[in-house]
């Protein structure tokens, strides 16, 4: 078992068409993603990648039974795209695009807030690379041979620092059940909370690994998770200890603006809460493999 | 993106917050004139810089005739400010604003900032204002009086009245409070506004709502559909590299060190430059030269990190997923060839086509110094840096 995708998941791809779109859809088929069809507006009928166009989500998912949408969109239009899809009864939901206005994505979450629990779409990302559950399905653009099978839940704010952590791991022996990025930007749809709150509850998962970054809540928010509702081991790390005070680093939600905010108030924090915390990002798979050598 | 004071007043004004008679100079003799025009017994003359606590770098200064605002002029065109928040190389002043001085009742402190836990806009107001908020968080946190507005219906009126009682304006100007209130608000949606922050508002001796200073951040994600916003954009203002950078579509940050650094991905950048610190260096830059960086590309970063006259070695450090690392691999011997490097260049590749893309650097005949995990980067380019600083 894996969290959020499987082999199962019917997927489809919001942006299909066009040359980003099309060239990562190629990479999850090779992998294989079970792509079921794609939407772009005006292109409805067509066939691309072997696979149906449609011309809106809604049409898709009545066609394919499609439960989840990685989205391509452009950032001018990625916030109606990202709501198209949960009004068409998408579960989750990845959002590629980088560049969306902070107030869009602000209606976005208030928009999913129309829909019961039960029905709400999860939403991840935007501006993040995606998420894998290695061996069954490829949500994203991270490139999927570095994920070997495994039982490690990765989240991650970053996509590149991800993959070191994935790589480090495989490098260890260690394997991945599923890896989660959230992304980058200040409003984002699922926080890390969101994320170790699947992976406590997901079966094959049997440690986590966090990657976070400065600026914003959500580690504070995971740590005090951690401390009061979780069993399963988690490692962090935290990047941006040499980062200055009210400098945006290159994500736009990587900005110290407030307390509790920096790299070394987070790990502190972290550490509080009993969360093992690496010492430095070519650690990540060593301190992994001594905290899996006390789960085993 | 940050904007001048003045530019942010006349923003605010059109949404119906009062602000005083200005206008802007750009000379003593403008200065002069634009007194004159204002009318009033008392102005104040203020240097535009982007940055907040100009009073105390003394880039304010009240005058009560036409010698004082050309001598005040005279003194803070083209001086450099330096404030806690310029930095150390402070920024240049070469524009003033004259505005008509007021007679302060009382002063409150009245912001707009994206709530990122709450997800929402949310208002930070105190009744105690001209001061540093964060100070006033510590030592009165019972004066701040914080309101959250609802995406989906905006603010409404009673919110507004709650607000203007709860910061203990009078009921005679609770309509004007009211006004400025939801004027605020309308900027910060209307424009995407990421910041407003009016400190102080003051109530006049002659009964008027005014903001006294006013501070605006936007959405660099969102300028496309702000054009008015985007020209307001002024570059003097901006470090001349981190300018030249995002004009390019990469992202630079100048530091205080001296290894030079070129990564793909923000927290890949920020975990490389933390494990240079690790290994007892000092970062001199971030810099993410983002996914599917071409050859031309990896030039340009290559030439705005050699540009720092203080780097001693560069470390490029690269995860490819949408990357390849033969065509960062092409691009580094590019740059080899098209720039004079003078500096040792360590490289990490790792990830998709790696293989090919160390072979392409190892080919190319140039002594370009290869790693295969981030800790040895790291180590090999501090290393490096302490030979060619020692061998000076």
């Amino acid at each position: 078992m894996a969290i959020m995708i499987d082999e199962n998941t019917k997927v489809l791809v919001q942006g299909f068409t066009g040359k980003i779109g099309t060239f990562h859809a190629e990479e999850m088929l090779e992998y294989g993603t079970n792509i079921v069809g794609g939407v772009t507006p005006g292109k409805g009928g067509q066939t691309h990648l072997g696979k149906p166009v449609f011309n809106t989500v809604k049409e898709a998912v009545a066609e394919t039974g499609a439960t989840a949408s990685i989205v391509f969109v452009p950032a001018a239009f990625a916030a109606d795209g990202i709501m198209e899809a949960a009004d068409a009864g998408i579960k989750t939901c990845v959002s590629i695009t980088d560049g969306i206005p902070a107030q869009d994505m602000m209606r976005v979450k208030r928009y999913m807030f129309r829909y019961k629990k039960i029905d709400r779409m999860t939403l991840t990302g935007p501006n993040c690379a995606g998420s894998i559950s290695p061996g069954k399905c490829l949500l994203g653009i991270m490139p999927g041979h570095i994920y070997m099978e495994g039982n490690v839940g990765i989240v991650a704010r970053s996509g590149t620092l991800g993959y070191e952590a994935a790589s480090q791991m495989k490098a260890a022996g260690i394997g991945i059940s599923s890896s989660i990025g959230i992304g980058g930007d200040p409003i984002n749809g699922s926080s890390h909370r969101d994320i170790l709150e699947l992976f406590e509850a997901d079966p094959d998962t049997k440690a986590i690994m966090m990657i976070g970054e400065i600026g914003g809540p959500q580690e504070a928010e995971a740590a005090e998770y951690f401390k009061n509702h979780m069993t399963k081991p988690l490692v962090a790390y935290i990047a941006g200890l040499t980062a200055p005070k009210g400098r945006r680093m290159g994500h736009a939600g990587a900005i110290v603006s407030g307390k509790g905010e920096s790299a070394a108030e987070k790990v502190e924090m972290l550490r509080e809460a009993g969360v093992t915390v690496a010492p430095n990002p070519s650690e990540l798979g060593s301190t992994m493999e001594t905290v899996m050598k006390d789960v085993a | 993106m940050d904007i001048h004071e003045y530019q942010a007043k006349e923003l605010l004004s059109e949404c119906g917050v009062g602000i005083a008679p200005g206008g802007l100079a750009y000379s003593p003799e403008q200065a002069v004139y634009r007194a004159k025009e204002i009318g009033g017994h008392k102005w104040v003359v203020k240097a535009q810089i982007h940055s907040g606590a100009r009073g105390k770098a003394g880039g304010i200064k009240i005058c009560s005739n036409d010698e004082e605002i050309w001598d005040a002029a005279d003194e803070l065109l083209g001086k450099r400010l330096v404030t806690h928040q310029t930095g150390p190389a402070g920024k240049v002043v070469y524009r003033l604003y004259i505005e008509q001085a007021t007679d302060i009742v009382r002063e409150i402190y009245l912001a707009l900032v994206l709530d990122r836990d709450k997800q929402r806009v949310v208002f930070v107001t105190s009744t105690e204002g001209g001061m540093d908020i964060e100070e006033v968080a510590a030592t009165k946190p019972e004066s701040i009086h914080r309101l959250e507005v609802e995406p989906a219906v905006g603010l409404r009126d009673f919110q507004a009245r709650e607000l203007a009682f709860a910061l203990g304006i009078h009921p005679e100007l609770i309509s004007q409070a009211v006004r400025t209130i939801k004027g605020a608000y309308r900027a910060f949606r209307d424009l995407d506004a990421t910041m407003v922050e009016i400190n102080p508002l003051v109530v006049t001796k002659d009964n008027r709502v005014l903001a006294l200073d006013a501070k605006m951040g936007f959405d660099d994600n969102a300028l496309f559909r702000r054009p008015n916003i985007a020209e307001l954009r002024d570059k003097s203002q901006e470090d001349p590299r981190e300018t030249s950078a995002s004009d390019r579509g990469l992202s630079y940050v100048g530091l205080d060190g001296d290894i030079g650094c070129m990564i793909n991905g923000a927290g890949l950048a920020m975990a490389t430059m933390d494990m240079i610190k690790h290994k007892g260096g000092e970062p001199a830059n971030f810099l993410d030269i983002g996914g599917g960086a071409s050859p031309d590309r990896v030039t340009k970063a290559f030439k705005l990190v050699l540009d720092d006259e203080k780097v001693k070695a560069i470390l490029v450090n690269i995860f490819a997923g949408i990357n390849r690392c033969d065509w960062i691999a092409e691009g580094v011997v590019h740059a080899f060839g098209k720039l004079e490097v003078k500096v040792p260049v360590i490289v990490r590749l790792s990830g998709t086509n790696v293989d090919k893309g160390v072979q392409i650097l190892k080919d190319s005949g140039y002594p370009i110094i290869t790693a295969d995990t981030l800790a040895e980067a790291a180590e090999k380019s501090v290393a490096e840096r302490n030979r060619v600083t020692n061998a000076k």
